[in-house]
């Protein structure tokens, strides 16, 4: 498995599938993600981006989340199949 | 009802709950993610008027209601939604604090049937603290027209803790739940969650071990009848989310309701007007006749009860007007669209797109200014 080749999660183009392989941040907003449901190897999809560019709205476990393009650089993913 | 630090703050736990729960026979505690409908299952079992809302936060402290079924009173405490029970945030202070101090007989933890994977976290970390608990699955209409289909039965034995479905809106489908809840405080059923999570060194490890958890579950639990089955509500949600047509869009019903309420509140108001000159002449002859004293007419007629009336009949038929229209508004689920949109905007003065609501809402005070000059 390649972890060097991970990109930021608002970097992913819409609609692309991705799985999170590291999570670069502080305690805190880890115990955010925790409670969305972003772990390691969770799967996400980006489906729509606010009139602004930011934020960005992902499909995380059959739900639909919005991420700040602040919060979703700290979320670094591999494109999945 | 306002947010004062009384009805937001941990206080409140101890006092009225405890107070309460000497009076009656169980104490049963709501839990859930936000958004599922804590609040509508509240209302629904006690018969109260909690205000219910289609936006996440809504309950920030813990309501108390009771209800009585084959004799036994209730004690029903509609804890705040909360996601996890292990961050910081007043919110799930609140609920966590609940939970743990054991003052509830039984824990019905509320799930949305539409996106039960990412709720079981919830119920999993409340099934390790207590093993009392029932799990409610609300929203099985909106599941039914999502075509997702859960096994209750094979789920109640996954879990070890009875299941059972309901769609609050729908008043006659809480008798499962209040038949359940029952059932489990007489000791008929008992409830002994099945699955546990070993102590791991970190949150994130245990976390990561419910969510693989929950997944498993939910593939077993639930089919879903149609691949597709959100995408409709996505095609909805990329038009008014779009470059293109998201702010028009946005401008276009919030105009509308402006306008709406501003020409809209012209005849009622004319009405009020009508009738309230007339009750003021009413009350100079009346005046007139038992000779007071003209100081006392300018005071009481000229001064008090006109001013009253203008303010009622100016301010009242737009109020009367936009809250409703702006409930519609909330109820079409189009406010979180709003905050999605404008999120970015609201940053720039260090503020979150939630915002939007608070500003949306004081739109009912500008029509009111508007109309008043």
């Amino acid at each position: 498995m390649k972890h060097s080749n991970g990109i930021p999660l608002c970097n992913l183009e819409l609609n692309k599938k991705a799985k999170v392989i590291d999570l670069k941040c502080s305690e805190n907003e880890l115990r955010r993600f925790l409670d969305l449901g972003i772990v390691k190897d969770t799967i996400l999809t980006p489906i729509f981006k606010s009139p602004f560019g930011t934020p960005t709205a992902y499909e995380v476990r059959k739900t639909v989340l919005a991420l700040r393009k602040e919060t979703a650089e700290k979320i670094i993913v591999s494109e999945a199949e | 009802m306002g947010l004062t630090s009384k009805s937001t703050g941990t206080k409140i736990l101890d006092e009225d709950i405890f107070k309460n729960s000497k009076t009656s026979d169980f104490t049963i505690g709501l839990a859930g993610n936000p958004n599922v409908g804590k609040s509508t299952v509240f209302n629904g079992l006690t018969g109260m008027h909690q205000h219910t809302g289609n936006w996440p936060g809504k309950t920030v402290s813990n309501a108390v209601g009771t209800y009585s079924y084959s004799n036994k009173t209730f004690l029903l405490v509609d804890i705040p939604g909360t996601y996890s029970l292990m961050s910081d945030s007043e919110e799930e202070e609140i609920a966590r604090n609940y939970i743990c101090s054991g003052k509830s007989d039984l824990t019905v933890v509320v799930l949305d049937a539409t996106s039960i994977e990412r709720n079981l976290n919830l119920a999993f970390q409340i099934m390790d603290i207590t093993p009392n608990v029932l799990i409610c699955v609300n929203l099985l209409d909106e599941a039914k027209k999502k075509g997702i289909h859960i096994d209750f039965e094979l789920f109640s034995e996954l879990l070890g803790v009875p299941v059972v479905g309901v769609t609050a809106r729908k008043k006659h489908t809480l008798n499962k739940l209040t038949q359940a809840i029952y059932d489990v405080c007489n000791g008929k059923i008992k409830p002994s969650p099945k699955i546990h999570f070993s102590k791991q060194t970190s949150k994130s490890n245990t976390v990561s071990e419910i969510l693989k958890k929950s997944e498993e579950i939910c593939q077993k639990v639930c089919t879903y009848q149609k691949q597709d089955y959100n995408e409709r509500d996505r095609k909805i949600d990329k038009v008014l989310t779009s470059k293109l047509f998201g702010i028009p869009i946005m401008l276009l019903f919030l105009g509308l309701i402006f306008w709406l309420t501003i020409e809209g509140a012209n005849y009622p108001s004319q009405l009020l007007a009508k009738m309230f000159s007339a009750l003021q002449n009413q009350l100079y002859s009346l005046f007139e006749w038992l000779h007071a004293p003209d100081f006392l007419t300018g005071i009481l007629i000229d001064g008090m009860y006109r001013t009253l009336a203008w303010v009622v009949s100016v301010m009242l038929p737009p109020m009367a007007i936009f809250f409703p229209l702006f409930t519609f508004l909330e109820d079409l689920g189009y406010l979180p669209r709003i905050a999605f949109n404008l999120d970015n905007c609201f940053k720039r003065c260090c503020a979150s797109g939630k915002q939007a609501l608070t500003m949306c809402m004081g739109f009912g005070c500008n029509a009111c200014r508007c109309r008043w000059m």
